[in-house]
């Protein structure tokens, strides 16, 4: 059915035209919108020279319109450290691009105060797109200006919370590490470390101790878990194996000891264990300037350490059994025995150097190390910890877990001098 | 990494023209030429730049250290001249940028031809009868409305309030497509500029000269053209009827023109 002829009912389409009110706001003059608007509006000539402003903006800042119009420039209205930035910044990018906008800005008052304001402006151009005049907008940023603060004062805030916890951090992880390796007679030594975030403790840990006059003690490891309970249990580990050391130096009865530790304090909600390479070493004459080395290794859960040869060759030493410390009443921890002659090393190191992924997303993986390991043959122990560190410092973010290294080098008989 | 995508290096021009290097100032980047490089660009080889931490240098290059002198700038300038062979430059220093030119050219004159100084200020702050136009309390605000970042970029300074420097993709899409600034830069680099006082090195200048000044520039005012000016021993001045610190942009013909002929003066 057709209904062309209904006049419609003005409840139910909003205004009609013709409708009074309607017509009282149509007689909002372009000129008062202009004049009243409910943000400042203001042209200028090209130099700057304020050729219009509205009553909005003259009421906001307490100037009559003979004070600025022909008289003073928009510059002129700003705080010094807005003039310089309208000069350096939004007078070159208005004429660069015809338009700028939501620039905060403070002007001044007649009176002195400050006003927040956000300035759009607009190069206006003739026919020719010759610039004739500029066309700003002032907004009232008052409001914005406060709440800008308070995140300001916020963000400030985080970040000092932020320096405290990393310093935290940073003192807790120098705890659990030594500050430096003793010097070991007949050998070098050396160790790295790398910490994947300044907010968390990391997991990896390492130490090296006297036993005996020419008996030393060594250890590297991994502990599930990172940060607070990370700390905690690498804390216990260390000085577990310490004490161990001391009281039975062989070193899978060291492991055991530390098994039952981690075990003893196992729960569900934080499960205690490591992986873990501990060896003994002896040096063979310390006094005669370079010997021979007997270490005793053994291993739970971890990765192998590297015999490096003088001779160039690469001998992964997998102790046999080993399974992760802290988890089975009983681990059967095995040792294996290696003999280190002058120009020898040993290479410990945790997973992350393994697993951390190249620039081109591959895993640098076991062979790639013992191609890395094969070139540092005959070098000295700080020079190995160096050279793998660069390696790793070239993984950039693809080095994202904590990398401890440990480097037990006999040095070459120093060449007689008449060769 | 080379001196040339370091600073974002733009080559352009005639060949075989003569060298005219032209360095940008505070706040912007080698945009700043747009309105005059083609006019130069059919004479002169025109070598075009970016300080590092402005436009589309290499941000990571940035250096709070090397960069809180301008020495750290005129030594960039030397090491792009170097890169790439350029001799008997002529170079157009705006704004800062003058002071960086007058550095370099004192440290290898033989590199230079001539320098021209656009709107150049040796200090910005007042100092005893010198006037530079600022008060210290001046420059101290400046520097404290840009150090708390209430100055500027509004809506681009929101991902910064809000630390997302992991996401900067955030603040990309509204920031202007000329004179991207880095806000921790541009503020370290306010301060290396307003805060520098390189009076004493213009006596030392021994390469030809020209002076270009505003009639009408806050930041560089006419006292200031002056001092340059009777500071180097046989530099030339030009005012020109200008308002404002760019007149690169303001007033591009005439800019250019008084560049191009004191640049193709050959003596």
């Amino acid at each position: 059915m057709c209904d062309g002829g209904r006049t419609v009912n003005p409840t139910e389409s909003g205004l009609p035209i013709g409708d009074a009110r309607f017509s009282a706001l149509l007689e909002d003059s372009a000129e008062d919108l202009y004049e009243h608007a409910p943000c400042g509006y203001l042209s200028t000539l090209l130099d700057g020279q304020i050729a219009k402003i509205n009553t909005t903006l003259l009421t906001w800042l307490g100037y009559t319109r003979e004070e600025l119009v022909g008289r003073r420039r928009f510059a002129d209205l700003l705080t010094v450290g807005g003039k310089l930035y309208h000069e350096t910044h939004f007078a070159p990018l208005l004429r660069m691009q015809g338009q700028i906008g939501g620039v905060a800005l403070e002007l001044r008052a007649a009176d002195g105060t400050r006003l927040p304001v956000l300035v759009t402006s607009t190069l206006k151009t003739g026919a020719d797109g010759e610039p004739l005049l500029i066309r700003t907008t002032v907004f009232d940023a008052r409001d914005r200006r406060a709440y800008e603060r308070e995140l300001l004062h916020a963000r400030q805030e985080a970040d000092r919370e932020r320096e405290r916890l990393q310093r935290l951090v940073s003192t807790l992880q120098r705890s659990l590490l030594p500050p430096a390796l003793p010097a070991v007679p007949g050998m070098e030594v050396a160790a790295y470390y790398h910490t994947a975030s300044a907010d968390q403790v990391g997991g990896d840990f390492y130490d090296l101790f006297r036993l005996a006059d020419d008996r030393w003690a060594f250890f590297l490891g991994d502990v599930c878990g990172k940060g607070a309970e990370a700390a905690a249990m690498t804390s216990l580990v260390r000085y577990t194996l310490r004490a161990a050391a001391h009281g039975d130096p062989d070193p899978a009865r060291v492991l055991d000891s530390l098994n039952e530790a981690l075990l003893a304090e196992y729960s569900p909600a934080f499960p205690f264990y490591c992986t873990v390479l501990f060896g003994l070493l002896t040096v063979a004459a310390p006094g005669a300037g370079t010997g021979t080395v007997e270490i005793t290794l053994t291993g739970g859960g971890h990765p192998p350490a590297l015999v490096i040869r003088g001779s160039g060759a690469v001998e992964p030493v997998h102790p046999a059994g080993g399974l992760l410390v802290g988890l089975m009443r009983k681990p059967n921890f095995a040792t294996v025995a290696v003999r280190l002659e002058p120009g020898d090393g040993l290479l410990l190191y945790t997973d992350g150097l393994t697993e951390a992924r190249m620039p081109d997303g591959d895993l640098f993986g076991d062979d790639r190390l013992e191609e890395l390991a094969a070139t540092l043959s005959g070098a000295r122990a700080p020079d190995m910890t160096e050279a793998v560190a660069r390696v790793l410092s070239g993984f950039g973010p693809g080095l994202n877990d904590d990398t401890a290294l440990l480097a037990l080098t006999v040095p070459s008989s120093p060449p007689k001098a008449s060769s | 990494m080379s001196a040339r995508s370091r600073n974002n290096v733009v080559l352009t021009g005639k060949e075989d023209g003569p060298v005219v290097m032209l360095a940008h100032g505070f706040g912007c980047d080698q945009n700043m030429w747009r309105l005059v490089t083609p006019t130069l660009a059919e004479e002169f080889r025109v070598v075009l730049f970016d300080h590092v931490g402005a436009g589309r240098s290499d941000l990571s290059a940035w250096q709070a250290e090397r960069y809180a002198a301008l020495d750290g700038y005129a030594d960039d300038v030397l090491r792009i001249c170097r890169e790439l062979d350029l001799r008997q430059v002529v170079f157009v220093g705006h704004s800062v940028s003058a002071m960086i030119g007058v550095l370099a050219a004192i440290r290898e004159p033989e590199r230079f031809a001539k320098l021209i100084l656009l709107t150049p200020s040796p200090r910005y702050v007042d100092d005893g009868d010198y006037r530079g136009g600022f008060s210290r309390a001046d420059i101290e605000e400046l520097l404290e409305s840009l150090d708390s970042n209430y100055l500027g970029w509004s809506a681009a300074m929101a991902p910064v309030i809000m630390g997302n420097p992991d996401r900067p993709e955030l603040g990309e899409e509204l920031t202007n497509s000329f004179c991207r600034t880095d806000p921790r830069i541009a503020r370290a680099f306010a301060r290396t500029t307003f805060l520098s006082d390189n009076r004493a090195d213009l006596a030392k200048v021994t390469v030809p000269t020209l002076v270009i000044e505003c009639a009408s520039d806050v930041i560089a005012p006419p006292q200031v053209g002056a001092f340059v000016h009777a500071q180097i021993p046989g530099s030339l001045l030009v005012t020109l009827d200008a308002t404002g610190h760019c007149p690169q942009l303001s007033a591009p013909e005439a800019t250019t023109q008084a560049i191009v002929s004191f640049a193709s003066d050959w003596r």
